[in-house]
């Protein structure tokens, strides 16, 4: 694949949008991930935010130290024979994830939707490596994908309040877990024991933008045993 | 918390979820969805903190809409910027744009918005509170920041404290004082998908009042005017600077704010100037704005103009 040329749009005062991609591509990942690398080591403390989504890079920089024309040259630097970044580095994440009504209450929907069935849905969601694509709406919230077509299903047309952290959702072709409690309208599967999103955690966030991930269906001691909390949606505290 | 020997202190004795912590910001952290919070208008921030010789970004106390009664602990002097919120110290009304010396018992009051929505109180060296990925900033969503560190706002019961003994107060020109004056023109930095609006909806945006919507938070606000239309509904989720001027599908626009979420899928205008979004969040439901175009460049050297002001001692 050759390099891609970024299209660079004005998206505020002190920052640009690098339009790499067109669409949605497991394949744009490597070349945002490098593209990001570089820019870090070109801007140096000159960059104040950059954030990576499916086809773009929003750069913010501190116009106090560059101005717009030394920006587009940094720019410019950064993806000079840029070589996209390997996907070894990073290996797999295995998230635990207990599969149940209880407190997945969309998995009855999904299986009739798919015609697949809960426990061939349930196979069908784990068996397959997602990426993730970007985070955002919550801290440490990961947008990963592609799920298979069978199993995309359009987010809830009336959102839920309150959701439980650690629950495992799909919306449209992707699947997501909810690191702390927060309103949400994706389509629940079962829940996830894991801290997404902590101080303790190194880089703050388990998930980060280039990740690979996979979901381990575990039974419901296990879940317990890794400090899940069983508390169904309304009582979670 | 700080292991400083801290200084002073209130005791709040009346709160609402409006009154929160907050400093500059978070930054460097975007890319793993954490938003950028800090306070709305950062320019009545700066001053409040540069009154008491404090760093400009020094955690501040912002009131919106008044509702918070406090009690001094200890003899000291704090600064009040911003919004006029009908501020009391024992009954004596209390102005903005200065500093002020309390006294041990004495109570702080802040009534309702009399001119203005937001108020931002400092003390020297800034209130103190735990740092949660480099700032103090509160947001309730996201669980972070805040006296506890969990993004809770300032409630009552709560004691702040300060950080330094003894500020070097300072005097400001009169003439520097922001007026608030009604029907704000607000920048618009050009960018972003305006080529995608319709030629008569780029008339409408910068020829046209907008009037402030009751769904008005820190994440954003709406705005109510002339209905836009732009080619596309929908695009592929992008990151969202500051300020971001997005138009959902009813053709009615959103400026999106400090708490905004760190990427999104609306076509966008561009975004205001900071400045303009300090303006704005002095703006109350209700109230008219206009909208004006500005190119990257100019805005920048505006900016840094407006910098300088805080340069002169």
């Amino acid at each position: 694949m050759r390099a891609p040329v970024p299209r660079l749009e004005v998206a505020g005062i002190d920052s640009l949008i690098l339009r790499l991609f067109d669409s949605i591509d497991e394949g744009n990942m490597p070349w945002l991930l490098a593209a990001s690398q570089r820019l870090h080591e070109s801007f140096g403390a000159a960059l104040i935010d950059l954030v990576p989504s499916y086809t773009t890079l929003l750069l913010h920089y501190d116009i106090q130290r560059i101005g717009a024309p030394q920006a587009r040259e940094l720019i410019a630097q950064a993806f000079a024979d840029l070589q996209p970044a390997s996907r070894s580095g990073g290996g797999c994440h295995h998230l635990p994830t207990w599969y149940d009504r209880s407190v997945g209450p969309e998995l009855p929907l999904l299986a009739r939707r798919s015609g697949l069935g809960e426990a061939e849905l349930i196979r069908r969601h784990s068996g397959h490596e997602y990426q993730v694509f970007a985070l955002g709406f919550a801290p440490g919230f990961a947008f990963m994908g592609l799920v298979e077509e069978a199993l995309a299903t359009p987010r809830l047309s009336t959102p839920r309040k309150r959701i439980a952290p650690g629950s495992v959702g799909i919306a449209e072709r992707q699947t997501a877990v909810y690191p702390v409690v927060s309103p949400g309208g994706w389509n629940l599967l079962g829940r996830c024991p894991s801290k997404l999103f902590d101080r303790a955690i190194e880089g703050y966030s388990l998930l980060q933008p280039g990740d690979r991930v996979r979901f381990e269906p575990i039974d419901h001691a296990e879940f317990i045993r890794l400090g899940g909390d069983d508390s169904p949606l309304e009582t979670s505290p | 918390m700080s292991s400083a020997p801290l200084s002073g202190g209130l005791r709040v004795e009346r709160s609402s979820p409006f009154i929160l912590l907050q400093d500059a910001g978070r930054f460097g952290v975007r890319h793993l969805g954490v938003t950028q919070s800090g306070a709305l208008d950062w320019i009545s921030m700066y001053w409040a903190n540069w009154l008491l010789g404090n760093p400009l970004g020094a955690a501040v106390v912002e009131i919106t809409l008044g509702n918070l009664d406090l009690v001094c602990e200890q003899d000291g002097c704090l600064a009040l910027a911003g919004a006029d919120l009908g501020a009391s110290l024992d009954g004596q009304p209390l102005v903005p744009w200065r500093s002020f010396e309390v006294r041990q018992g004495q109570r702080l009051r802040f009534a309702q918005p009399r001119h203005g929505a937001r108020a931002y109180l400092a003390a020297p060296g800034g209130f103190d509170a735990p740092q949660v990925l480099g700032s103090c900033a509160s947001v309730a969503r996201e669980q972070l920041g805040g006296l506890q560190g969990n993004g809770g706002p300032v409630a009552s019961g709560d004691r702040l404290h300060w950080c330094a003994a003894a500020p070097r107060q300072r005097t400001m020109d009169e003439r520097l004082i922001p007026r608030f004056t009604p029907s704000p023109r607000l920048e618009l930095v050009l960018g972003a998908q305006l080529g995608d609006f319709s030629g008569q909806s780029l008339f409408d945006v910068f020829n046209s009042a907008w009037k402030i919507d009751t769904r008005a938070d820190r994440m954003g606000m709406r705005l109510l005017g002339p209905v836009l239309h732009c080619r596309r509904s929908t695009m592929v989720s992008e990151g969202i600077p500051l300020g971001a001027v997005q138009v959902p599908a009813d053709g009615q626009p959103i400026v999106l704010l400090n708490d905004r979420q760190t990427i999104g899928g609306y076509p966008r205008l561009g975004a205001l100037t900071p400045q303009a979004v300090a303006r704005l969040a002095q703006c109350l439901p209700g109230e008219e704005l206009r909208l004006a175009p500005v190119l990257q460049e100019t805005a920048q050297d505006a900016h840094l103009r407006l910098l300088s002001q805080w340069r002169q001692d």
